[in-house]
């Protein structure tokens, strides 16, 4: 028996792809232009920015949730509504500085939800979902009924923000909003490629698995659930430092979520890049249908409902199943190189 | 003497959370799958009813049956045209397409109808009230949804207990493989469960509307209210269902007579205590939910 002879061989694991470098110069060019743009920009564009921004962070915090954590929960906007009034806990009654308050109004709202996660844990799968939703109504007419921060009427922001030029408060909430916005994308990026995100990809494809693996289950989602809330938190604070105006119904609603729920499911579940393409697609239609109402929510809530029904995994993941554009590559490919030298990847 | 009656009222506006609840829970029991647009289907149904009081010129309860009628078909031709599409071992696309179907609800009905506050007209229904001694007096419609709910729930009982169509629910809810071995239809049992769901959401529609005023936005409200009466009574339990309601009307009535404000609050802090104390609710019957 003659054996074939050897074929040098050598593999190694590559996570890098031709999109994820060609992504990243991209990514930085963007990011330099953003950085920047109270030098060029128009005030209009800036807003525009900064609400695109605060949009994709909240979107890529419930996918974190949902698509990595498998936890669907309905009621985040307890956490956008939670930080908007830490801000004005900080900001207008203790006098803290408003752009110092933004990360200590995330750290509160985080701190906020470790009880109230161990509470709604308490509910399994759907009823989890409702769970959620009934603890921000609580929140809400909690805020609703406190009389020192405004009860149902809400109150103003403006005289905590006198001390700073209009320039210069634009200029910070943008800068703010690129570090939720692209901090919220990279975090998860560099979170999916650490041991927890292995975890985190293990518990989404098989629970049952990965538990018989060694993975900590519950105290992953705890964690998940709880870094949720502290990004929401933050957003919620930077949202009203741009508002200027908060009020218990429009800080705790519902449609907080729904545009998370329908920007992330749209882009496609469970990627980095989704919720970007679905905050695109969302700002897109809001323009489109601006003299109709509330039509741009109602397309939302039907595309979002054509895509669990025939497209699962989303715009993103209608791209990817006819190209291997990975800009955020989290897996890890094994690449062999023959003697030829030509490096062909196995199955990633 | 005024407590009494507060609890007394609250008891009664159980009836009308445990007919909220009834129809979230018999889809639930069946199809494992909880409706977010439930609530949302209540509101619907009272404006269907207020399109059919205005155009024909009849009473509330008279709209009823056919609304009743209408919102059946609405949720078998949903059951079957969508939803059946997406229930599987994943519950996230049923919770995703039914919350969905909630926002596309409310925003139709506020396109439609826009966001004013609208009311069915009661007549002598809503103002007349029973006196039972003590200065103490029930009104005859709260009496009337408290009766509706008693009759929905026994009737429900019936159909699971006696019937073939009870005994294919049945089945089907326990072991879905092994059912459609045996020959059930199981996506035509869906079906059928879902459009009982809608009709008996219409009876709550309907009644709900009569009692009070709404508008396009008030189903998540309801959903939550038949949701905490299903968890207080204990999931797969429907008189534990109707004690829930009762016990999440006293709770909302107590808070209400301390302060307007407090009323919604003190119903969900009485669900959120039992669930503390007893997260499987007072009567369950379904594990490992």
């Amino acid at each position: 028996m003659t054996s074939a002879p050897p074929i040098a061989r050598t593999a190694a694991i590559v996570r890098g792809t031709r999109a994820s470098r060609l992504g990243g110069v991209l990514g930085a060019v963007i990011l330099l232009a953003l950085v920047t743009m109270p030098w060029w920009g128009e005030r209009a564009d800036m807003h525009t920015v900064v609400e695109f921004l605060y949009m994709l962070a909240l979107a890529e915090m419930w996918n974190l949730l949902a698509g990595f954590g498998g936890l669907v929960s309905i009621g985040q906007q307890a956490y956008v509504g939670i930080g908007g009034y830490m801000l004005v806990l900080l900001a207008m009654k203790l006098g803290v500085g408003p752009f110092i308050a933004v990360p200590l109004c995330g750290i509160i709202t985080a701190i906020i939800a470790i009880p109230t996660a161990a509470l709604v844990f308490r509910l399994r799968g759907a009823y989890f979902a409702v769970g959620t939703w009934v603890v921000a109504e609580v929140f809400r007419l909690t805020f609703a009924n406190i009389i020192w921060l405004g009860a149902g009427t809400g109150t103003s922001l403006t005289s905590a923000m006198m001390g700073y030029s209009a320039w210069l408060r634009d200029s910070l909430a943008l800068w703010i909003a690129i570090i939720l916005g692209v901090g919220s994308v990279m975090g998860i990026y560099w979170l999916l490629r650490s041991r927890l995100g292995l975890a985190l990809t293990a518990i989404r494809d098989s629970e049952v698995a990965s538990r018989s693996l060694g993975v900590d289950v519950r105290r992953v989602k705890f964690g998940v659930y709880i870094v949720s809330a502290f990004g929401c938190g933050m957003v919620g604070a930077l949202v009203y430092l741009t508002k200027l105006r908060i009020s218990p119904d429009a800080a705790f609603d519902i449609n907080w979520t729904a545009i998370m729920i329908f920007t992330v499911v749209i882009g496609g579940i469970g990627t980095i890049e989704g919720p970007i393409i679905g905050c695109i697609v969302y700002f897109v239609l809001r323009d489109l249908l601006a003299d109709y109402g509330s039509w741009y929510l109602i397309a939302m809530g039907l595309i979002a409902i054509a895509v669990m029904v025939w497209a699962r995994r989303g715009l993103w993941g209608l791209l990817l199943a006819r190209t291997d554009l990975r800009f955020f590559p989290v897996q890890r490919r094994v690449v062999i190189e023959d003697e030829a030298g030509a490096s062909k990847p196995v199955e990633g | 003497m005024e407590w009494v009656d507060v609890v007394l009222q609250g008891a009664l506006l159980g009836g009308l959370y445990a007919l909220f609840a009834s129809g979230l829970s018999l889809a639930f029991g069946i199809m494992r799958m909880v409706n977010l647009a439930h609530g949302d289907f209540i509101v619907l149904s009272a404006y269907l009813a207020l399109v059919l009081t205005q155009s024909l010129g009849i009473p509330p309860l008279a709209a009823l049956p056919a609304v009743a009628v209408i919102m059946a078909v609405v949720g078998y031709v949903l059951q079957r045209g969508l939803l059946n599409r997406v229930l599987g071992d994943d519950i996230m696309p049923p919770l995703l397409v039914t919350f969905g179907l909630s926002v596309v609800i409310q925003n139709l009905l506020q396109e439609i109808f826009s966001a004013d506050t609208q009311s069915l007209p009661g007549g002598t229904l809503v103002t007349a009230s029973l006196p039972i001694g003590g200065g103490l007096a029930v009104g005859w419609l709260s009496l009337l949804t408290l009766v509706a709910a008693l009759a929905v729930i026994a009737v429900l009982q019936l159909i699971l207990a006696r019937t073939r169509l009870g005994l294919a629910f049945r089945a089907t809810s326990d072991d879905l493989v092994t059912s459609r071995l045996m020959g059930i239809d199981t996506r035509q049992i869906y079906g059928l469960a879902m459009g009982i769901a809608l009709a008996i959401v219409a009876i709550a529609g309907v009644l709900m509307a009569i009692r009070t005023t709404f508008d396009p936005t008030g189903g998540p409200a309801r959903l939550i209210f038949a949701f905490e009466s299903v968890i207080i009574g204990g999931m797969g339990s429907p008189w534990g269902t109707l004690l829930g309601g009762v016990i999440l009307g006293v709770a909302q009535s107590i808070g209400f007579s301390i302060q307007v404000g407090l009323g919604q609050l003190f119903g969900h802090l009485a669900f959120l205590a039992i669930l503390m104390v007893r997260p499987q609710g007072l009567f369950p019957r379904t594990r490992g939910v």
